[in-house]
């Protein structure tokens, strides 16, 4: 972590901090108070812009899949699945069955090794004190060690099915080019049993955090199906309301561009910011968990609404939890399908896809021709639509902790920002440079 | 390798090919196994923390190559040793994942999961945008490297085999 702090006699305040740590990406934070009040809250972004829209025009819309999986490291199988699933719609295609089983059960796998990272290497070290997981292990290493195999449990179903654990590249629209064998998705069984253990033991170590008091009245936006908690499909819906089919995204989702950053920041019309993640999708969707997951979220002391962004450390615990219930679920149900995938024919469409990454919703939109040339690509990332919510909560956190050293100050205000998981490196689409370059 | 076995060495090059000469350890890595003809002891590697650790258990010794940005000339070579001392992680460019390979080394120390021996070869970049290709002086950069990190196992087996 490299930071500049300045602390001026007079009244004003400034935290600064150039390189937020333990966020993936690159991404700035700073913080004005003058006279015991917030006066200047910005999120700054300053990774290279992304080009991955204007370079997804002119592309074969089967690639769509591969090449939005190169947007994030830590991410891949979301863009992988939004992709799909929106070019399938332009296409007119339905993947159930197996297959769609399947998608769940990637999806699983990326859950759970986001989550455990966010978890225990970057957000826990916040709670108890330490600067970052290193010093943590020094003091807790069982449980740094329980992190890191829960992480690994995850990765091992990214790469069963992906093909590799990382950029996984056996995805395919209408399907997968390979489906495993029962007996592969079978060998994955032991681990993911200690896996779920893992995973309860840790919404009991997180429920003991201490937690700043800190509820605010968030606009909540998620995806809800009607059976399951949401991973692929369903529609969006808010707590204020909110419940459209994911083509009407649009129409109620803008994104404006803030000259500060190279990020688009979204707003839900006639409501402003929203909040997008596990909190959300926790609080939409509490009585789609499985059993097992509800009970340890009622153990752990959460009601069926939590509105503490500090506590996502244990909604996030909660999912893990519940996609090891869920990947053991799959895996005992399945059958090798007959084919790996569907065969899916071009049409002049457009098609839209909307799933539930690890941070949130992420909106895919393919414009394609007869041939299934790509003409026009748009991919709204989760951390884009969180940004204005991670502001406002600080415009509102930062007065609560006034008296602090500024270097603590500095620490909560990281500690809130990290409540977000931010993942600066795909949340940065804007594309200025690149149209200048495209022409 | 062309050395004779014994030692447990393995090599790890790390980057993202898409961000031009963040991928020179990543290219150092793939000559590095062109030339030995055996890929079990060389791998590449996208530089996530967690995973890295898991890749290298068990090796005795482990030679890690990745891009830097100290400000020396592009393609320059710098040698660490972080047997038993914490790399600089300024030294090494931001990972896109929050948890970069210096971390990675400092948290296997913590743990008590670190090979014996750890070499870090950091090769000067100069542009990291996005994009593929290597600029030229960092292309020209990677011949060197490959021959040094060449030298340097073939110096480890003669030190841990002295007759052999």
């Amino acid at each position: 972590m490299r930071f500049a702090k300045k602390v001026k006699p007079m009244k004003t305040r400034i935290i600064k901090v150039d390189w937020l740590a333990r966020v993936e990406g690159e991404g700035g934070l700073f913080v004005k108070v003058r006279d015991r009040a917030v006066v200047d809250v910005k999120l700054n972004i300053f990774e290279p812009p992304r080009f991955f829209e204007a370079f997804l025009r002119g592309r074969h819309f089967t690639e769509a899949p591969d090449i939005t999986a190169r947007i994030c490291g830590i991410c891949p199988v979301a863009y992988q699945m939004s992709a799909v699933h929106a070019m399938e719609v332009a296409c007119g295609a339905a993947v159930d069955g197996q297959l769609r089983a399947l998608r769940r059960l990637l999806y699983c796998g990326e859950w759970i090794e986001s989550h455990a990272l966010h978890v225990y290497m970057l957000h826990a070290p916040d709670f108890l004190g330490y600067a970052d997981a290193i010093q943590m292990a020094k003091d807790h290493p069982r449980e740094v060690q329980r992190g890191l195999r829960l992480k690994k449990a995850g990765n091992s179903i990214v790469a069963l099915l992906g093909g590799r654990e990382i950029h996984p590249i056996n995805v395919r629209v209408g399907g997968f080019y390979k489906a495993p064998a029962r007996q592969d998705l079978l060998s994955l069984g032991e681990e993911l049993k200690w896996a779920r253990d893992a995973a309860l033991e840790t919404v009991r170590w997180v429920a003991r955090l201490p937690f700043p008091e800190f509820e605010q009245d968030y606009l909540f936006v998620a995806l809800r199906h009607p059976e399951e908690y949401p991973f692929n499909e369903g529609r969006l819906v808010s707590n204020r309301g909110l419940d459209i089919a994911v083509p009407d995204y649009e129409k109620f989702f803008t994104e404006e561009h803030v000259a500060r950053s190279s990020a688009l920041h979204s707003t839900l019309a006639q409501h402003g910011p929203y909040f997008v993640g596990p909190l959300a999708r926790y609080n939409l969707n509490f009585d789609r968990l499985s059993p097992l997951a509800q009970t340890a979220a009622h153990e752990a002391g959460l009601g069926p609404t939590c509105r503490n962004p500090f506590q996502s450390i244990v909604v996030r615990s909660v999912e893990i939890l519940y996609a090891c219930d869920e990947a053991l679920r799959i895996i005992a149900a399945y059958e090798r399908p007959e084919s790996p995938a569907l065969n899916v024919q071009a049409r002049a469409s457009t098609g839209y896809g909307c799933t539930e990454a690890p941070r949130g919703i992420l909106y895919h939109r393919y414009k394609i021709d007869a041939q299934g040339t790509i003409l026009d690509a748009k991919i709204v990332p989760p951390t884009s639509q969180n940004q204005k919510v991670i502001e406002q909560d600080l415009w509102k956190f930062v007065p609560q902790y006034l008296n602090l050293p500024t270097a603590e100050l500095q620490w909560r205000c990281e500690q809130a920002v990290r409540n977000y998981d931010p993942c600066i490196s795909c949340s940065t689409h804007f594309l200025k440079l690149d149209l200048d370059r495209e022409a | 390798m062309d050395e004779p076995p014994g030692v447990n060495i393995l090599v790890i090059g790390v980057g993202n090919p898409y961000r031009r000469d963040d991928g020179a350890g990543l290219a150092a890595a793939r000559k590095l196994r062109d030339l030995a003809g055996d890929s079990s002891a060389v791998a590449e590697h996208g530089g996530e923390g967690a995973a890295l650790l898991d890749l290298w258990k068990g090796a005795a010794v482990l030679i890690l190559l990745d891009a830097v940005q100290s400000g020396a000339k592009p393609g320059t070579i710098h040698r660490l040793d972080a047997s038993s001392q914490p790399l600089p992680a300024a030294l090494f460019r931001t990972s896109t994942h929050a948890f970069s390979i210096a971390q990675a080394v400092e948290l296997a120390r913590a743990l008590g999961e670190l090979p014996q021996r750890v070499i870090v070869y950091g090769i000067e970049g100069k542009e990291f945008e996005s994009g593929t290709g290597l600029s030229g002086e960092v292309e020209e950069g990677v011949v060197g490297l490959v021959e040094r990190v060449r030298n340097e196992i073939r110096a480890l087996r003669i030190s841990e085999h002295p007759k052999g």
